[in-house]
């Protein structure tokens, strides 16, 4: 289902959290698109584009176009190169059609456009240039509209997450266990009822997507090749190890409850019979032995 | 600086990295040892130091460099370290005629929105000259500490700005002159790894919890 996360037009959220990162899913579907024979356009506003294109080859290069919102977004320098219109301007240029074909719209990121522009507007936007495949009006043939919007979801609060959720005709979580990443993909389509479907992948270094069937095998923790193990027996307070003799006498050591075969012949020879004990008896002179009266108290 | 944190971080003076944004946090504790270390390892590793330091004195932290080995004066007077001393130059603010922004201007602005002059200082600060500067390695830009602004009425995006903005400085755009980058493999998990510490008067030594001889 990942490789069909751009089939339908609108817009895809891909929500990532500081522990499981988004950004090398949405460049793996950027040079996806690319390779579609998409023209993609990246807005870019946390990281350089020296480091977006960093990993993609020159075909996807050459049809990624970078529009630079990192370098100087508030325009601080001065120097006149900053975009005009600043953020926004850049987004609403982006929604006039500049050419036939397909187009993919990556936004990196949607938190950082949230921080910077009121919720509504940023809404508008969006709506506005994910829906441009539906002009009635227009006699060219539709063609679709990709908008992969990168969310960071632990920089806001449940209010703007769930207005952008709600925008999205598709949203994938990102999530894992251990070293294995996961997409938690749901799938909104008009008329019908929304799919959920969990996802395991692997990016690999040309960011290419190797999916996983199902959850990954339990595999042992690899051992960190950086890291020295730490030995848990040094700088201790007491003493771990046993000496030679220590060991011999706790090996020859009989515990006191053990049932060995020397106590069974023992108890059970003494089940013979043989008289084992003897009570010796002398009566003092007070002493009556009437056996009808052992205490003496009946007045007969 | 602390050998055991460079042989955990496995870092180095000879090699600092270029490039690089780190964050340090501190929850319930005092995690202030983590900047003293950074100042002397980066003045050793002979880069051209900002440092904007708004909780202590200057004469705190070189009593401190003194002992992990770092003189700040000496550095300072030979340009390798630019320090900018918040809590002497606030007042400053007060008493300047007008002119170009003080970096701490949002002191005096009713709605503190942009750290845009503080920004500015450290562009300057750490813009290579052309005569004499050859002698430092990379720039480097230390802040002590960022919540200090928060609580001094600054917006959290505007502290965001500000990083941003010096991060498209100092790891970027003074970057530009190395040809050597490291790339970088998409999708790996950042490992995190815990230890446990405990400060001695002249070092930190590290140890895989709780494993202390004083815990067990």
């Amino acid at each position: 289902m990942l490789e069909s996360l751009l089939g339908p037009g609108g817009l895809v959220l891909l929500r990532d959290s500081v522990e499981w990162e988004g950004r090398s899913l949405l460049k793996a579907l950027v040079r996806r698109a690319a390779l579609r024979g998409e023209r993609v356009h990246v807005l870019g506003c946390e990281v350089s584009e020296e480091e977006f294109r960093e990993g993609f080859d020159s075909g996807t290069n050459s049809r990624l176009v970078y529009h630079d919102l990192f370098r100087d977004p508030l325009n601080w320098s001065n120097t006149g190169e900053a975009l005009p219109g600043g953020p926004l301007g850049v987004l609403r240029a982006l929604c006039t059609r500049t050419g036939p074909g397909p187009v993919t719209i990556a936004l990196d990121s949607l938190s950082w456009l949230l921080l910077h522009l009121p919720c509504t507007t940023l809404c508008q936007t969006l709506h506005a240039l994910s829906r441009q495949d539906s002009r009635p009006d227009d006699s060219s043939p539709v063609e679709r509209v990709h908008v992969l919007g990168l969310l960071h979801e632990e920089l806001h609060g449940p209010g703007p997450v769930e207005t952008l959720s709600s925008l999205a005709q598709t949203e994938v979580t990102l999530s894992g266990s251990g070293d294995q990443a996961s997409a938690h993909i749901l799938c909104r389509r008009p008329q019908h009822r929304p799919t959920h479907k969990i996802q395991w992948f692997t990016i690999l270094p040309d960011f290419s997507l190797d999916l996983q069937g199902g959850s990954p095998l339990k595999s042992q923790p690899h051992p960190d090749p950086r890291t020295h193990p730490v030995d848990p027996t040094s700088h201790l307070t007491f003493n771990l190890h046993l000496s030679k003799k220590e060991k011999e006498a706790k090996d020859s050591l009989t515990l006191p409850f053990q049932f060995s075969s020397e106590k069974q012949q023992a108890l059970l020879c003494r089940g013979l019979g043989q008289a084992t004990s003897h009570i010796f008896y002398e009566p003092d002179a007070y002493d009556d032995l009437d056996q009808e009266d052992p205490d003496d108290d009946l007045d007969i | 600086m602390f050998p055991e944190l460079n042989d955990l971080l496995n870092a180095s003076p000879d090699r600092a990295e270029p490039g690089k944004l780190t964050l340090l946090c501190d929850a319930e504790t005092d995690g202030s040892f983590l900047v003293h270390h950074f100042l002397s390892f980066y003045l050793k590793a002979n880069c051209k130091v900002c440092f904007v330091a708004l909780v202590q004195s200057f004469s705190h932290y070189n009593i401190v460099g003194q002992k992990l080995g770092v003189s700040l004066t000496t550095a300072r007077e030979r340009g390798q370290l630019v320090f900018l001393e918040g809590l002497r130059s606030a007042v400053d603010i007060f008493f300047r005629a007008e002119g170009k922004a003080h970096p701490l201007q949002f002191l005096r602005e009713a709605k503190a929105a942009s750290l845009q002059p503080l920004y500015e200082f450290v562009r300057e600060a750490l813009e290579p000259v052309d005569q004499g500067e050859a002698a430092w390695k990379r720039p480097v830009l230390l802040v002590d500490d960022l919540s200090v602004l928060l609580s001094l009425g600054v917006g959290v995006v505007a502290v965001l700005d500000f990083i941003h903005y010096c991060r498209a400085c100092v790891c970027c755009r003074l970057q530009l002159r190395v040809l050597w980058r490291t790339p970088s493999p998409p999708a790996q998990r950042g490992r995190s790894l815990t230890f446990q510490y405990k400060i001695q008067d002249k070092s930190v030594s590290f140890f895989a919890k709780g494993l202390s001889p004083a815990v067990l």
